[in-house]
């Protein structure tokens, strides 16, 4: 493994741009599963959780 | 191809899609972050900088999809007023907010060792900002107006107003003298980048396109049942309007 991840002066650019970019995909995902989730309890309370 | 976009039909061919999606966006995910951080040579004048393209361009591939993706389906939705047109429309806004602005931070941290500057006000920096705040005018436009089709209408004619930028930012390399590189990818004559460059790019571009087709299912499908349960509590109230007259006499 010597030698993998060894991004020399940039490692700190690097591992920045991957951190902020999954960071950011994590977060979107994880509201928009949240909101689904929320949206389709409301709707089971209305007597089902889905559409048809 | 419009009796896909009924609500129920919808509804049944997501539920299928869903599973299949997403596992297809996590196995292009580990493939293209193993390409990208693993397999990918550095380059001989960016050096290991060069690794953040890979998150970098796909993330403004998707940028500037998910804006065409709002203006053709706001444009479906002024002219045949679909049902599903505005829902995909305002559900894709978000997603196309992020990843432009995780374009803009990562070109950014790019920047900052290759050009000496954080930022630059070049034309194609400056014209995906723009899109940045035209995102954010679009959603702030559904979330300020009270009345669903108002609301439906002016956010798309916001959007088909400012897909003009598309092309801009698209040809801004070409028509201005800027600081940021011409195309390398998708340009006349082929791709400029080497295969063990083009690979790990392309197989992130897949990942990310991937994911905004699963974000994007979920966010309608939130939609579509936010709008039935709108619909169910304006119902209920209309009736107890009804009602409530007649258990007043009795």
């Amino acid at each position: 493994m010597d030698g993998l991840f060894q991004f020399g002066e940039y490692a700190g650019y690097v591992w920045s741009a991957y951190g902020i970019s999954l960071l950011g995909l994590a977060v979107l995902t994880a509201v928009s599963w949240r909101a689904y989730a929320a949206a389709k309890r409301r709707a089971g309370s209305l007597g089902d959780g889905n559409c048809s | 191809m419009f009796g896909y976009a009924n609500p129920e039909r919808f509804w049944r061919l997501s539920s299928l899609l869903m599973p299949w999606v997403w596992g297809a966006t996590a196995i292009l995910f580990a493939i293209g972050l193993y390409a990208a951080l693993v397999a990918s040579p550095d380059d001989y004048q960016q050096g290991a900088t060069v690794r953040i393209m890979y998150v970098h361009v796909p993330a403004m591939w998707m940028s500037l999809g998910a804006y065409a993706f709002i203006a053709v389906a706001s444009f479906v939705s002024l002219i045949w007023r679909h049902v599903l047109a505005d829902v995909a429309a305002k559900a894709a806004a978000p997603i196309g907010a992020t990843f432009t602005a995780l374009g803009l931070l990562t070109g950014s941290i790019w920047g900052k060792p290759m050009w000496g500057a954080w930022w630059a006000w070049d034309a194609r920096l400056t014209s995906v900002l723009v899109l940045f705040f035209l995102y954010l005018g679009y959603m702030a436009m559904w979330a300020a107006i009270e009345d669903r089709t108002r609301a439906a209408r002016a956010a798309a004619i916001l959007a088909l107003v400012g897909a003009i930028n598309l092309p801009i930012i698209r040809f801004s390399v070409e028509w201005w003298n800027t600081l940021h590189q011409g195309a390398s990818v998708l340009r006349a004559g082929g791709s400029a980048l080497h295969a063990s460059f083009l690979y790990p790019l392309l197989i992130m571009g897949l990942a990310y396109l991937f994911l905004f087709g699963a974000l994007l299912l979920v966010r309608i499908r939130t939609e579509i049942l936010s709008q039935r349960v709108l619909a169910d509590q304006r119902r209920r109230a209309a009736n107890e309007q009804l009602t409530s007259p007649i258990e007043s006499e009795a």
